[in-house]
């Protein structure tokens, strides 16, 4: 695992592009983060939030089902059992508690599915932080029950009406308002991505999934996977379970979507803080992603995911949205499990793939519940007489 | 070695008057007309907007401006295609995202700037310590980088700022993005102030300067002030005319003013 210096760089990927407003900002969270990071107290302090309160650590699933029909062994490193139903509390536990240790009183977040701006809000309730969340109004459109959440939470939701109207546009206006409050304010972002040093702490606050399944796949198996697959958006839950078998000889894969496929459609480029993979067009205008899910729905991506994709060690094949669709309901139906659409991208490659990796065990990092997506699946396959 | 934009406003301040610096989005329906009215009513130099489709450090005027200039089918080459006929008078420099930069490539950026007669870039999502690579191509094509302070900077990083700095010091005005507020930040007179006493170069105020009263208030503790939202307001309400009119009357105020 790359540890960036203080130039935040993952190779020629990474960065810190933001503006002069923002540098000290920046420069004192690397410091504290640093400070806290290597302090037990802190450590343990978030250890214990992330058993007593997210529940830790996730279980592994063997999918004795899926795997027969597929003809390979397939895990689940079960992230959606996480409170509030994913991956994101890892990382949203680590940043409050950090927020909360560098004096900071208000917390703003940028949501696409909802799940990080639940995360937050839920954080920000526990531990008496003031919270604002950026999400697109599309976003808001198709995620109402999330934006309710959140609320309920005691946050405020704002919808993001620029650009695309989607997670781009939401990160755009959370910056904003950090430009602007940077002083009692905590910008708590969401994935692997932004300036650094977010896309190396929000791995280190994530690298748990990763060091968990690494142990129980050992204790499982005697051994590694062959492969590990993870969606990819920004690709924190991606970066999380890969930073456990990176030094090993699995075969890393994060799945894009077609539509948000940053590294196989994008060349290098700046935005939100990072150099990193971005669909762009020939002036270097962000192109708008286009993704049946509003968590994968970003033109970038995460500068560690660039740099595994430029040294050959993770790959990033894609998967269209009808894929999608029908891996979403053959995990429902074969194992009883909905996944978050997300997450069933990861599953609609293994199953488009399945028949060359005959024999072989597969991870697969389920970073989310389907339960936020029932409504908009409702509507795209009716009433599933 | 001083720039023509750095001369441009010297001359302004050595006759004992303040810059005016307008901002106008390039792209957007009239843009030129209103450079030429910016120009013929006593601007020191016109900044250009390059739009960019995820302008972080700019609030809603200049957003819309910048989303109505792309949707037109504006870009960069045909900005500066433009500019190159733009015969003002005046120093012209473009204000623009660092991934218009980055995708263009450095050196090619800065010779496309060179070519169409534009003398300055300011690059507000490059901070120092990434703007190594583009100001050593710039510096090369004679291009002037504006390099920005801003409000939350300790007092040791401003004399590396202004250090790098060509053209003028980009005093920023308050916290946050672009755009009118009903008073000037008691953050851009104090800033100004820091920034002047470690520098010779012109420093000027802007982000947050709304009106004539506001650029003349700022002009009391810096070299003359940046005017954006309120200048592209007028210009989406009114087109070049009221640009002018605007124009004028804050030269007029600037003018007036006893300093």
């Amino acid at each position: 695992m790359v540890t960036p210096g203080s130039d935040g760089r993952f190779g020629d990927f990474g960065g810190r592009f933001v503006p002069e407003t923002l540098v000290p900002a920046c420069q004192e969270l690397e410091a504290a983060f640093e400070d806290a990071w290597a302090d037990p107290m802190f450590r343990s302090d978030l250890n214990d939030l992330l058993r007593e309160y997210a529940g830790r650590p996730s279980i592994m699933t063997e999918c004795h089902n899926l795997s027969e029909q597929l003809g390979i062994r397939l895990i689940l490193k079960r992230e959606d059992l996480n409170h509030t139903g994913s991956h994101k509390i890892n990382n949203v536990l680590g940043q409050t508690l950090l927020a909360k240790r560098m004096g900071k009183k208000r917390i703003v977040a940028e949501t696409g599915a909802g799940q990080h701006g639940v995360a937050s809000a839920t954080a920000a309730a526990l531990l008496g932080l003031e919270c604002k969340v950026y999400m697109g109004a599309v976003d808001v459109a198709r995620q109402e029950l999330n934006v309710f959440r959140m609320r309920l939470l005691g946050s405020d939701v704002e919808a993001v009406t620029s650009g695309s109207q989607t997670l781009k546009d939401a990160v755009n206006e959370a910056m904003r308002d950090w430009v602007a409050t940077v002083e009692s304010t905590h910008y708590c972002l969401g994935s692997v991505m932004g300036p650094h040093p977010y896309p190396y702490m929000v791995r280190q606050f994530h690298r748990v999934i990763g060091d968990e399944a690494f142990e129980q796949t050992n204790e499982m198996l005697g051994t590694s996977p062959d492969v590990v697959v993870a969606c990819v958006g920004g690709g924190s839950n991606a970066m999380g379970i890969f930073s456990g078998f990176v030094d090993t000889p699995a075969r890393l894969i994060g799945v894009e979507p077609a539509g948000g496929a940053a590294v196989t459609r994008g060349q290098p480029g700046v935005v939100h803080g990072m150099k990193s993979f971005l669909m762009q067009d020939e002036y270097g205008q962000v192109a708008e992603a286009h993704s049946i899910s509003a968590g994968l729905d970003y033109p970038g991506v995460g500068p560690e995911h660039s740099y595994l994709a430029s040294i050959g060690r993770a790959e990033y094949p894609t998967v269209n949205d009808d894929e999608v669709i029908s891996a979403f309901q053959l995990m429902s139906r074969s194992e009883g499990i909905i996944p978050a659409l997300e997450c069933a991208h990861a599953l609609a490659w293994i199953v488009r793939e399945s028949p060359s990796m005959k024999g072989k065990t597969v991870l697969m990092n389920l970073s989310g519940r389907g339960d936020k997506d029932v409504g908009q699946m409702m509507s795209i396959l009716g009433g599933l007489q | 070695m001083t720039g023509r934009l750095e001369e441009a406003l010297n001359a302004r301040i050595a006759s004992g008057g303040k810059c005016l610096v307008p901002y106008i989005t390039g792209g957007y329906p009239g843009w030129v007309d209103a450079i030429r009215a910016c120009a013929a009513q006593g601007a020191d130099a016109v900044e250009i907007g390059l739009p960019f489709s995820d302008p972080v450090m700019d609030g809603p005027v200049i957003q819309a401006a910048s989303q109505v200039a792309l949707e037109g089918g504006t870009n960069y080459i045909k900005i500066l295609h433009e500019a190159r006929t733009l015969d003002v008078g005046i120093p012209l420099a473009v204000m623009c995202y660092y991934n218009t930069v980055f995708h263009a490539g450095h050196e090619r950026f800065a010779s496309d700037l060179a070519a169409a007669g534009i003398s300055a870039a300011i690059v507000p999502d490059l901070p120092l310590e990434e703007s190594g690579d583009w100001c050593a191509a710039a510096d090369a094509a004679g291009i002037e980088t504006v390099m920005l302070a801003a409000p939350t900077a300790p007092d040791e990083r401003l004399p590396r700022v202004v250090e790098r700095a060509r053209g003028f010091v980009y005093s920023v005005g308050l916290l946050g993005v672009t755009g009118e507020r009903t008073s000037l930040a008691l953050t851009a007179t104090t800033l100004a102030a820091r920034v002047k006493k470690v520098t010779t170069k012109p420093v000027l105020v802007g982000v947050g300067v709304s009106n004539a009263e506001q650029a003349v208030e700022a002009s009391r503790v810096a070299d003359g002030v940046i005017m954006g939202a309120s200048v592209v307001r007028r210009l989406m309400e009114g087109g070049a005319d009221a640009v002018g009119a605007y124009v004028h009357e804050v030269r007029e105020a600037l003018d007036s003013a006893k300093w």
